[in-house]
């Protein structure tokens, strides 16, 4: 009897877990109206309305795809090698990595930051930050190349950021992870933290005509963890806002210690006033070491430079620049609304959504209405600067976007969804499940301005049941909404690469027209260039051999090559002839320890070749350039140290030795 | 004890259902799973309101190799049918089968039973659901908090924003003063601890 009770008591459970997981509509299914495919149909040939810019998380890369097909149209490698196009492998480009570390193979690449002219996307560059090893980069996007890398000093890891203002003054960085600064004793016990570990943010300025970055200033910081951050535009612009969590400054454990505080911080930072103080000389230079690395185009190449000085503003010192508003539970998302008047944070354990007002702000800064100070700073009262909670939203708010018809959309990663809400009258007005644990998320245009809207894309964190299985891991799912009505509609589901955190959307005119289609050969000033069949040659300078080759379809100038050693290190120079749009010649050779080259027409680009035995070794084109691309291809020689084979090359001749080894 | 209308109606269907399996057990399932399947079409047809309003969980994914979540462990517990139909009520069951990591503090029916006759009911109405939520919430915590870890003295801040208050003597924990911890079962989204009252929420400031 009493078996049986078990018994049935597993039936039971067994059947209220079928009835749990069977009996309710499902979702996705349900969710999809009979229009959605057509409105996902770009028929072919046809372009997509929007780019969009993703992250590429873990992957280090940045990804960018046509909305709404969700079609993939490019991965642009930025901070890590890529041998599918030889980035991080050539001679030319491995500087790019280059950080005060040496050379750093892969970064983890979390936010996107597209310029911006009087807050309104304007489609020049688009920036990324390094979370692990600091760094932000610029991809421009006349040619979706990583153009320059810039490294932070005195940050663990560069999380908040590249944010940006809204006439691309400056990108920022805030350190995730407080350290002790780089120019002071780093040696010492991980729980004298309280005493010893400091936060920074950085404003890194954009130069207007070239977008070179320069760090401008950083202004130090108690030590606690920036999370994420968005520039105030219109009338808060000259602010900068940044949500941080771990107020507690706990050294470890932070998944309890972290969260002790029923409040954490949105810290408000008013830069115009730290360029003051710059200005007045307020800044300390310090000594610090960071890398800052600059692609040509004309040489073709990037260089890559320590620098060694930035100059700190200390917040504990110079006032009214520095504010902080006390905001629930650890907040993640730090976003303005498109007037500028509303920053929204959200508390990533809470449900609920406090909504500051950028004008009760300076009027709590004005009446001093302070609760207190935090290392120095003063704390705004939470009543004096709150504009008013979403309540009950859903469960674990993080990131806020905006459309043009005054609603905000805030993703829910605990309770998987996203919710729509007025952002006057802070209601609830829509919400639809997404799958699934939905991190960041986008709206065309919805961190600046003038929003685009039309849609919202979620970036998922976790994929299990929503495509065919693939072993343990799945490509994160990305998912498209339109907005355009009273209610979010689910129209498509697709796969993207890496872990995608934030993206941008922009209208595709704003880009395209810019595309580049080739580069000049008569602009190429590679060093190494060969700019015509006829400077083809294969020099030895000691034991290094260069090799400045040709490619045009369909043949390698030169093809045949003697009179290498053993010993030696060979560079093989190519420099692609053709002056045609989409048509690069690849390079390849056997037993190469590092990767192909891939070079765009009027570019040149170098593999660096150590031969470790004797023997002949076949190159090869490997872009399938054209009717004879399987003919181009080619052969070099190794001979053994010592060997008296002298250099010989050509393309076309029968007899390119005159001397045996034998 | 508890005799909420939609709980009332769901233990009758599972009686019934009991019954069915225990004299028919492949009808039985083939009944449940036609039944389901009638449940999505028609919802697919209509374009639903319900799964619009509902968050989006993992707790329909067919997964039966994987460490339970915290719902699966609930629901295949005995003692914890109350608290299973409020997470239900309250929409929770989605939510809890995500990510988390929770922490979810399980009273036993029990401790629902030691509450003032009619609060559970009460609570159970549709019209109550924030309420519902709100005590819920205060259950649950996005974090895993062991009880090895556990200090005298040591607040945890809720979902609701509400602490509660750990006391820990010779190895035992209590919170907010009432409530025993009297056992802990891991779960791949946390950690569940069963405890002997219900933790009833501070007033909101």
């Amino acid at each position: 009897m009493r078996s049986f009770i078990k018994t049935l008591l597993l039936f039971s459970a067994a059947i209220s877990i079928v009835w749990l997981q069977g009996c309710k509509p499902k979702g996705t299914q349900s969710a999809v109206s009979g229009d959605a495919a057509a409105k996902v149909y770009v028929a072919p040939g046809k372009y997509d309305e929007f780019y969009n810019f993703v992250s590429g998380g873990f992957s280090g890369q940045m990804s960018v795809y046509g909305i709404p097909s969700g079609r993939l149209l490019r991965v642009i490698p930025v901070f890590s090698v890529d041998p599918e196009k030889g980035y991080g492998y050539s001679e030319e480009t491995k500087s790019m990595l280059n950080t005060s570390h040496g050379f750093v193979p892969w970064d983890d690449l979390h936010h996107i930051a597209l310029s911006e002219t009087d807050g309104i996307q304007d489609g020049r560059w688009v920036f990324a930050n390094g979370n692990n090893t600091p760094r932000i980069a610029r991809v421009d996007l006349k040619t979706f190349r990583t153009a320059e890398i810039i490294e932070i000093p005195n940050s663990g890891g560069n999380h908040s950021s590249p944010f940006i203002t809204e006439n691309s003054e400056y990108v920022i960085a805030g350190t995730r992870f407080s350290i002790p600064m780089d120019n002071s004793n780093g040696d010492v016990p991980i729980n004298t933290y309280k005493s010893n570990f400091k936060g920074t943010v950085s404003f890194v300025s954009v130069d207007k005509t070239s977008g070179n970055m320069k760090i401008a200033f950083q202004i130090l910081m108690p030590g606690v963890n920036f999370d994420l951050a968005r520039a105030g535009k219109g009338k808060s612009h000259g602010w900068m806002f940044f949500s941080c969590y771990n107020s507690e400054r706990a050294n470890t454990l932070l998944e309890q210690n972290a969260s002790q505080k029923d409040k954490d911080f949105i810290i408000a930072v008013n830069w115009k006033k730290a360029e003051e103080y710059l200005k007045a000389g307020k800044g300390k230079k310090e000594s610090v070491k960071y890398a800052h690395n600059t692609y040509d185009e004309k040489k073709h190449s990037a260089t890559s430079a320590i620098e060694t000085e930035v100059t700190v503003l200390d917040s504990k010192e110079l006032a009214d620049m520095v504010y902080m508003m006390p905001c629930p539970k650890s907040p993640h998302g730090c976003d303005t609304d498109p007037s500028g008047e509303y920053i929204v944070a959200s508390g990533k354990l809470a449900a609920t959504i406090p909504v500051f007002s950028f004008t009760k702000m300076l009027d709590a800064i004005a009446n001093k209405t302070f609760e207190g100070e935090y290392e120095g700073i003063p704390v705004l009262k939470y009543d004096a600067v709150l504009y008013g909670e979403v309540k009950k939203p859903g469960l674990g708010p993080l990131h806020t976007e905006f459309d043009d018809k005054g609603f905000a959309y805030t993703s829910f990663f605990v309770s998987s969804e996203i919710v729509k809400w007025n952002v006057k009258t802070l209601e609830v007005v829509d919400r639809v499940p997404t799958y699934y644990s939905i991190g960041h998320l986008s709206v065309p245009g919805g961190p600046t301005r003038k929003p685009w809207g039309k849609y919202v894309i979620a970036y998922n964190k976790i994929t299990k049941d929503r495509y065919l299985p693939t072993g343990p891991e799945l490509s994160q799912s990305a998912q498209l909404y339109s907005i355009e009505g009273d209610k979010m509609k689910l129209l498509l589901d697709f796969p993207t690469i890496g872990e995608p955190h934030y993206a941008e959307a922009i209208p595709a005119e704003l880009i395209m027209k810019n595309s580049q289609k080739i580069y000049k050969i008569e602009e190429n000033q590679n060093p190494f260039a060969a700019l015509g069949d006829k400077y083809a040659r294969v020099e030895r300078k000691g034991n290094e051999v260069h090799v400045y080759m040709t490619s045009i379809r369909s043949h390698f100038t030169p093809d045949n090559i003697e009179g290498v050693k053993m010993g030696d290190i060979v560079y093989f120079h190519i420099t692609n002839l053709e002056q045609d749009w989409d048509m690069p010649h690849g390079f390849a050779v056997k037993g190469a320890n590092n990767a192909e080259l891939l070079v765009m027409p009027g570019e040149t680009q170098t593999l660096a070749w150590k031969p470790e035995r004797v023997g002949i070794f076949p190159f090869y084109c490997t872009d399938f350039c054209s009717a004879l691309h399987q003919e181009m291809q080619g052969y070099i020689r190794v001979s053994p140290a010592g060997s008296n084979v002298p250099i010989s090359f050509g393309t076309g001749k029968t007899d390119t030795t005159s001397v045996a080894t034998k | 004890m508890i005799k909420p209308t939609i709980v009332l109606q769901k233990l009758i269907k599972l009686t019934i259902m009991k019954k069915l399996f225990r004299f028919f057990p492949i009808a039985a399932l083939v009944l449940i799973f036609s039944a389901c399947n009638s449940n999505t079409e028609s919802a697919t047809a209509t374009e639903t309101k319900d799964a619009a309003a509902k968050s989006g969980g993992q707790e329909a994914v067919q997964d039966d190799v994987s460490q339970k979540d915290v719902v699966k462990i609930a629901v295949g517990s005995k003692d914890h049918t109350t608290l299973v139909a409020a997470l239900k009520q309250a929409d929770y069951v989605d939510d809890l089968s995500n990510a988390g990591p929770f922490t979810v503090f399980a009273p036993t029916n029990d401790a629902f039973n030691k509450l003032p006759a009619g609060t559970v009911d009460g609570l159970m109405k549709d019209d109550k659901k924030a309420d519902l939520q709100n005590i819920l919430e205060y259950h649950v915590a996005v974090g895993v908090y062991k009880t090895e870890n556990m200090q005298d003295g040591q607040k945890i801040n809720m979902a609701n924003l509400g602490d509660i208050t750990l006391s820990v003597k010779d190895g035992k924990v209590v919170v907010n003063g009432t409530a025993n911890i009297v056992a802990s079962i891991p779960a791949a989204n946390g950690i569940i601890h069963v405890v002997d009252a219900v933790l009833l929420p501070p007033a909101k400031n």
